[in-house]
């Protein structure tokens, strides 16, 4: 479905393009307008249904957006007892907000790949990437939320003398301080880094596929894209899901103390 | 591709979405959760509890029963002991009557023959006297022969 000027620019010029973001700024200070606006219209999306539940929450017979509210619920609640044993009121939301949230920016995942930029450029907006997690500011912007939980945590429970003996002193005892230090500082800060990437590359690659099976003739991509869309919902569910997972567990390294 | 500021913009929706999740969702949901789990297992215990009473209810009701069976063999017991008893007081109160009326009637009897004898003895007494004067042709005075003529009649009777 790509449009005369993308036709002309081939097909690189037409996957640059999908993948392109809307920005405005120079530099630094540029801004992804539609990661920004996307990921805010989805998590306003996420608050506004769980409000919803929230407000009509009974202990009685719940309804229908309840019902379904509570199951989400209920399978954080569970991912969150089943490795975090301390008592921490904000874990569960946490977790809660990581799932809803990355979920729906995966999501927009399945809509057709030119669906959006077409409204787009039909209102005069040339360049529109609508899945968030495409996008690494988003991905990073959690995973560094996350990273600064853990040592916020880390050097609450632990306390920072705690914190800083567990990062010279483990796991080889003192007299390989500086390998230990080492060790440690990589080991921290690859979990922000695994965390981003592994979203933003998967979705990435999904994206990516999408879009190249876009360019083949009409009459091949429902035979590629069905399947691949079939298979994306259980990745786009897996790596929220592993994102979740991954930041309790995180968080409950950090609540251990040694 | 590269970071920038939207990582900024990105980190305080992020904030902005847990913090109404930890204030305003996560709590009120929860919490209907905990209190359906309470009423759910309120109402088992409660179900328990009426299952165990109706038990115990019923053991009592038994107990009541076996009771009130035991009882009442008892009173049947005690009205037969009692009915006997009556007819054995009634019997000997007739074997009692019967004896005195008969006493009684054999009193009469004996009474009513010392009437006749007697009868028959001033009846002989006379009659003897009578024949007696006829025999000596003359009045014997009774007055003077009173105790002849008792000695006759109690030799009679």
């Amino acid at each position: 479905m790509a449009t005369e000027v993308h036709a002309a620019e081939g097909a690189t010029g037409y996957i640059i393009h999908h993948l392109t973001a809307l920005h405005v700024g120079e530099g630094f200070w540029t801004l992804h307008l539609d990661t920004l606006f996307f990921s805010a219209v989805l998590g306003g999306l996420f608050l506004w249904f769980f409000k919803t539940a929230a407000d009509k929450a009974t202990a009685g017979v719940p309804g229908l957006v309840q019902n379904f509210a509570e199951m989400l619920i209920e399978f954080v609640d569970t991912q969150v007892k089943d490795s975090f044993h301390g008592n921490s009121k904000l874990i569960a939301p946490l977790a809660l907000t990581i799932f809803c949230w990355v979920f729906l920016w995966n999501f927009m995942d399945l809509f057709p790949v030119d669906i959006f930029p077409l409204i787009g450029s039909l209102m005069g907006i040339e360049y529109l990437r609508v899945v968030p997690s495409t996008d690494l500011n988003a991905t990073f912007a959690m995973s560094i939320s996350v990273f600064c939980l853990i040592i916020f945590y880390s050097i609450k429970i632990k306390g920072p003398w705690g914190f800083a003996k567990e990062l010279m002193f483990q796991p080889f005892g003192p007299w390989l301080l500086p390998f230990n230090l080492l060790l440690k500082l990589v080991e921290e800060i690859a979990k922000p880094i695994s965390l981003a990437l592994r979203l933003f590359g998967n979705l990435y690659a999904g994206e990516l596929i999408f879009i190249l099976i876009a360019l083949l003739p009409w009459y091949i991509q429902p035979v590629l894209s069905f399947p691949w869309a079939i298979f994306h919902i259980l990745i786009i569910t897996l790596q929220a899901f592993i994102f979740m997972v991954l930041t309790i567990v995180y968080l409950s390294m950090a609540h251990e103390d040694h | 591709m590269s970071i920038n500021a939207t990582l900024i913009g990105q980190m305080i929706t992020f904030a902005l979405l847990v913090w109404f999740t930890m204030k305003y969702i996560w709590p009120p949901l929860f919490d209907s959760l905990e209190e359906r789990k309470k009423k759910i297992a309120d109402g088992l215990a409660a179900a328990e509890k009426g299952q165990e009473e109706i038990i115990l209810a019923e053991k009592r009701a038994k107990g009541v029963l076996k009771e009130a069976k035991e009882q009442s063999s008892e009173i049947v017991t005690l009205a037969q002991k009692r009915a006997n008893e009556i007819v054995e007081e009634s019997k000997d109160t007739a074997k009692k009557e019967g004896e005195r009326l008969i006493v009684a009637a054999k009193a009469q009897i004996e009474q009513e023959i010392q009437q006749a004898k007697e009868g028959l003895r001033q009846e002989v007494a006379d009659l003897a006297l009578s024949a007696a004067e006829q025999i000596l042709g003359a009045e014997i005075d009774k007055a003077k022969h009173q105790d002849i003529v008792s000695k006759v009649s109690n030799q009679l009777g």
